[in-house]
């Protein structure tokens, strides 16, 4: 492999502002000894999807845990630098961490649903934050969160079977349906599709696309084309660097960096 | 010669079978460095040593375990009418005390009859040990030399030795199911028995326990009761029921804060500690509850106002089992939470749930049936535990829900049957063994529940 | 949050919601009852894991802080004379001589009462003359064992200040001992006794020796029937037994095996063994026998794992060169599977090591004064002399209990560290 320079590109139209809805600022991440995030600047915009590339065990899994401390659950992870929701630090030790969750929901890889109902499964973040005050506005908020996440006619029969009985894409969109119950503020994706059959991933592509503009959303994704039809901005990541970060259609089109030219192109990952 | 002797000949004619046939299978024709016949020089030897061995050492065996029985009844028929014992207890003492003096245990015969007889008895021991041991040379002899015979060059020994291991093995894993067959057999056969004097129907459904039968007719509070509720309640009420209530929720809290708070280096020490608590043998446990829980209990007792408290509790008994039961709930517990996806755990955290509220609404419902199946197990366990029970329990075989009084249990009431001088056919002897059955009925029934249901849940997850 | 000038192109038709205030007071308080909540439940999951500690220490604390004393005696000190006329006097020869006589009259001679020093006192003499017979004639002072009276005494555990009729020794007694005291003549010492001699019916006499041998021949006979039946049953259903019915029952009898309590073993042994074969009773043989069945599955358990984890690969490569299956097994599975079927056997053993209620069942609780020197002669083991000795009454007997249990933990510890030693060093990971 080529040596390349390790600087980041930033286009012109994505210069870094503070007033982001999230905004991370050198950030690096340590497995143990292992460096993962090389010192990773990005800003995360309301209305935008913005995807992250790069090939696999290039950091981009591990920063976007980053973002709602889901690295705490590790043990041997450590992370330096700052992220900023709203302009404040949420490593800071008063940042309060179930808030924070709440506020950037999650969606994994792998669908996760709780072995529960799928009424359950929708009601579990509400109640924890005790953001219904009956039982008419949790049957609300259960309806338009499944609503959104366009799982409402097929399984508004069936609210008291399990989550788990449902198919492969359905339980995805059960979860993005979870994540939205709470009304987060930005969503963060962790390849939402990488389980999921090509006809499943089409409708959960489909859903993004309909829920961009009402939450900040960050997707992380290994494929180039998912990337292209969801996002508005992109960020190239390799081997723990930003390589390049800007508008997804000039990534695609007009890579400004050798190593995200020779990955689009298919010449690594 | 004793049969340890011929034991001796039989295995130097075995090494002599294995060396001399080795060597001859060595000689087989063919240039040096082929191939020259179809098995190694050591798997002739191997073979020969086998058939001058087994049959040899069979017959032996079998005249260890059984041969002294025949001898005896031999003797006892051989000896004068006049001086022959009666049967039953008389004769088992008479052979008891004939095979003492036989042996030199006993330097002369109490008995005058059995000192008649030793020299009968002496004479056809070694008679037969003379038979049995030649006829092992014998075949000692006939197996290898037919070995050193056969060992061409063409003669498949390897496989015959492989066969012969093969079912070596075999055999051996037949001791489980005869194991098995054995309990459900003695069981089952004393069990007959004894039901043959005591009504099923009274033993299941009695409410009174008093097993002592009466000696003469006349004799006062030996009525020879065999109702065993009383007996089944006081086990599930120490096993199930107290010893659960300590043990469940301890169990619990620690599998939990073992695998979800604790860092690695805490559980380094904090789980081997649980360990050793399983390990301490359970008469040490018992001898704990009795010598040292049982009075604070009973004390405790009498200073709320319970003047019924009796030194040998429910509670003193229940309690300690329980704390043995911890650490087999917690392991359980720890498998069962073990195998709830992480991703489960992850969905939970990032919704903004804490720990304890994913613990509580995500991973021990998911957890459920894992967990309810070890502590299946683990009554299953506490019920059979012996000495704690028959140390702290008691036993008066008592009706009552009241922790503070003595209630027994059936483990208990097994052993106080059985030990002590008791003729082996009366019912009182013989309704140990119904207790037992029923005991060995319900935890194999408990076992096989409560494995279907984790494995069931493994399967789930996997 | 949502902007309406944002670019969404869906048909907006969703009933909004209003944001969430997240930090109104109404909230607030609720994250910090959760945070009260989870810091509970972490108290609580602590606190149970402190009390089951707690309980190991107070029940290790109870049993040592009882049991030290059981390896102390009181011995008072006697100015013996050897009179070879007073010890032959009875039998006639210096062999079957008779020194409790002898004893009894210096002791009556030097404190007026034989009550100061132990029944069996006498021993320390026959042991003085057998080590040293010259000393026939002379007059020595010798340290005999003192009566469980001057013992309790002795280690402190009589309060004087009771009443005569409320102490577990008369008056009488407590003047001797003060004598004792004062001439020096009482004296606490290492109760070498205690581990070289068997049970006793004076507390101050019994020692463990006789049950460890007991404890021993029973493991020895356990050890030898279960770990090659066990090793040959998980070989055979490992690596041979074709999926059959017969095998199912196999697999079926040792799962459930390893679950029967251990008492219906003991039922077992006393129908089969004692009743059928007629077997002796009390002896190491028909406990160990009834042990190992008891053993067996743990054994085949353990070893099935351990030989489940060695890697087909081995196998592969050595069928690959022709091995044959017998081969393979004894020169290349067999020795990568040993240190975790060693591991399960010792866990395996170690627990019948522990085990009582059976072998009640098969008379081993029976009185065994002698050390037993076979495996069909009437033996106890230690956890049943534990048993037999909990049951007695004296004080003399609680500290015995105690030290015979230190004995046994400390045996079955050192097996244990024995597995984990094995388990650590022969621990390969592929």
């Amino acid at each position: 492999m080529a040596e390349y320079d390790t600087e980041t590109v930033v286009h012109e139209e994505m210069t870094l502002r503070n007033d982001a809805k999230m905004t991370a600022r050198d950030v690096s991440v340590f497995y143990g000894q292992k460096q993962a995030v090389r010192s990773v600047s990005i800003d995360v915009d309301s209305h935008y999807v913005t995807a992250f590339i790069g090939p696999s065990g290039c950091g981009k899994s591990t920063f976007l845990r980053c973002f709602n401390r889901m690295n705490d659950t590790i043990d041997i992870a450590r992370v330096e630098g700052d992220i900023d929701l709203d302009g404040r630090d949420i490593y800071d030790p008063k940042m309060d961490v179930v808030q924070l969750r709440a506020r950037v929901g999650m969606v994994f890889q792998k669908p996760n649903p709780f072995p529960k109902s799928i009424y359950e499964n929708i009601a579990y973040g509400p109640r924890i934050h005790g953001l219904a005050e009956s039982k008419t506005d949790m049957d609300r908020i259960v309806e338009t969160s499944l609503q959104r996440a366009g799982l409402w006619n097929e399984v508004k029969d069936r609210l008291d079977e399990s989550g788990t009985a449902l198919s492969g894409g359905q339980q995805q969109r059960l979860c993005i349906a979870r994540a939205i119950a709470v009304d987060p503020e930005v969503i963060l994706m962790d390849e939402p599709c990488s389980a999921l059959d090509p006809i499943a991933t089409a409708k959960v592509e489909e859903l993004i696309d309909e829920l961009q503009g009402r939450y900040a959303i960050v997707i992380v994704t290994h494929n180039m084309q998912q990337a292209a039809r969801v996002s508005q901005r992109t960020a190239f990541f390799h081997l723990g660097h930003l390589v390049e970060y800007g508008p997804t259609d000039e990534i695609f089109t007009n890579p400004k960096a050798d190593r995200t030219r020779d990955y689009i192109t298919g010449r690594f990952g | 010669m004793t049969l340890g002797g011929f034991a001796l000949i039989i295995v130097a004619l075995a090494v002599l079978a294995y060396l001399t046939t080795r060597a001859r299978a060595a000689a087989f024709g063919g240039p040096a460095g082929t191939m020259r016949s179809h098995s190694r020089p050591v798997y002739h030897g191997a073979w020969a040593a086998i058939l001058a061995f087994v049959p040899a050492i069979l017959v032996i065996v079998f005249w260890a375990v059984l041969g002294d029985n025949i001898v005896a009844q031999q003797t006892l028929a051989r000896i004068p009418e006049a001086i022959r014992p009666g049967s039953g207890i008389e004769q088992q003492a008479f052979l008891n005390e004939l095979r003492a003096v036989y042996s030199g245990a006993l330097p002369a015969a109490f008995n005058e009859n059995v000192a008649a007889a030793v020299p009968v008895y002496g004479e056809l021991v070694g008679f037969w040990r003379l038979v049995i041991g030649g006829l092992a040379l014998l075949l000692a002899l006939i197996g290898g030399g037919y070995a050193w015979l056969n060992s061409q060059s063409e003669f498949r020994a390897r496989t015959h030795v492989e066969s012969f291991a093969t079912i070596v093995l075999a055999l051996a894993s037949l001791v489980a199911i005869l194991t098995t067959f054995g309990i459900v057999l003695s069981l089952l056969y004393e069990s007959l028995e004894f039901f043959s004097r005591v009504s099923p129907f009274e033993f299941i459904f009695g409410t009174q326990w008093s097993p002592q039968t009466a000696i003469r007719e006349d004799q006062v509070g030996s009525t020879g009761a065999f109702g065993a509720v009383p007996l089944f309640w006081g086990t599930v009420f120490i096993g199930a029921i107290i010893a659960m209530i300590v043990a469940i929720p301890l169990g619990l809290m620690s599998a939990i804060y073992l695998t979800q708070y604790a860092g690695a280096s805490a559980r380094r020490i904090l789980k081997p500690l649980l360990e050793i608590l399983a390990g301490v043998p359970t008469v040490v446990y018992g001898y704990f509850a009795a010598l040292t829980v049982a009075p604070a209990v009973r004390e405790f007792a009498i200073s709320i106002g319970i003047d019924s408290a009796s030194s040998e509790s429910a509670l003193a008994a229940g309690a300690v089992m329980g704390i043995m039961i911890i650490p087999f709930v917690s392991s359980m517990a720890d498998d069962a939470l073990s195998a709830v996806p992480g991703s489960m755990r992850d969905g939970s955290l990032a919704m903004g749930a804490t720990p304890s509220e994913t613990i509580k609404k995500v991973l021990v419902p998911a957890a459920l049936p894992g967990i309810v199946g070890g502590i299946l197990l683990a009554v299953s366990r506490a019920i059979g535990e012996t000495m704690i029970v028959v140390m702290a329990a008691g036993q008066a075989a008592n009706l009552t829900a009241n922790p503070f009084e003595s209630v027994t249990t059936v483990t208990a009431q097994i052993v106080q049957l059985l030990t002590g001088d008791q003729e082996f056919d009366s019912a009182k002897t013989l309704s140990a063994f119904a207790l037992g059955l029923v005991l060995f009925i319900v935890t194999l029934l408990l076992n096989i529940y409560a494995l279907a249901v984790v494995k069931r849940y493994r399967e789930a997850y996997d | 949050m949502t902007d309406p000038s944002s670019p969404s192109d869906t048909g907006e038709t969703l009933p909004e919601r209003t944001p969430t205030e997240w930090h109104s007071n109404a909230m607030q308080r609720r994250i910090r009852r959760r945070y009260a909540r989870e810091r509970r439940f972490r108290f609580f999951g602590l606190a149970a894991l402190v009390l089951a500690a707690g309980f190991l220490a107070f029940l290790l604390f109870t049993i040592v802080s009882d049991g030290w004393r059981g390896f102390q005696r009181a011995e008072v000190a006697v100015e013996v004379t050897y009179v070879e006329d007073e010890l032959t006097a009875e039998s006639g020869s210096l062999a079957r001589a008779d020194y409790r006589t002898l004893l009894r009259r210096d002791l009556r001679e030097q404190f007026g009462t034989e009550r100061v020093a132990s029944e069996g006192a006498w021993l320390r003499l026959r042991e003085r003359m057998e080590e040293n017979p010259g000393l026939l004639g002379q007059t020595e002072r010798v340290w005999v064992v003192a009566s469980p009276e001057v013992d309790l005494m002795a280690k402190g555990d009589v309060d004087f200040t009771l009443p005569a009729e409320r102490r577990v020794v008369d008056d009488e007694m407590v003047e001797d001992y003060r004598d004792l005291r004062e001439s020096d003549r009482v004296r606490l010492a290492f109760n070498s006794g205690f581990l070289s001699r068997a049970d006793s019916t004076s507390s101050e006499l019994a020692g463990v020796w006789g049950a460890l041998i007991g404890s021993i021949l029973t493991i020895l006979v356990t050890l030898a029937i279960s770990f090659p039946i066990g090793v040959m049953t998980a070989v055979y259903l490992e690596e041979y037994a074709p999926k059959n019915r017969i095998t199912d029952i196999i697999e079926v009898s040792i799962n459930n095996l390893a679950a029967v309590p251990s008492i219906i073993f003991g039922l077992l042994g006393l129908a089969v063994f004692l009743n059928f074969f007629g077997m002796p009773r009390s002896a190491p043989l028909v406990g160990g026998l009834t042990l190992a069945l008891m053993t067996l599955p743990v054994i085949v358990i353990a070893a099935r794992v351990a030989l489940q984890s060695v890697p087909p690969s081995i196998k592969d490569a050595a069928l690959g060169v022709g091995a044959s299956r017998l081969q393979v097994i004894s020169h290349h599975v067999l020795p990568v599977a040993l240190p975790g079927i060693l591991t399960g056997t010792i866990i395996g053993v170690s627990r019948a090591l522990g085990e009582t209620a059976p072998l009640l069942l098969i008379g081993m609780r029976a009185f065994v004064s002698d050390i037993p020197e076979g495996v069909t002669q009437p033996a106890t083991v230690l956890p049943v002399q534990i048993f037999l000795w909990s049951d007695e009454v004296g004080r003399g007997f609680i500290e015995k209990t105690s030290a015979a249990i230190m004995v046994l933990l400390a045996v079955l510890l050192s097996m244990n560290a024995l597995a984990i030693y094995l388990r650590n060093k022969f621990e390969r990971r592929w």
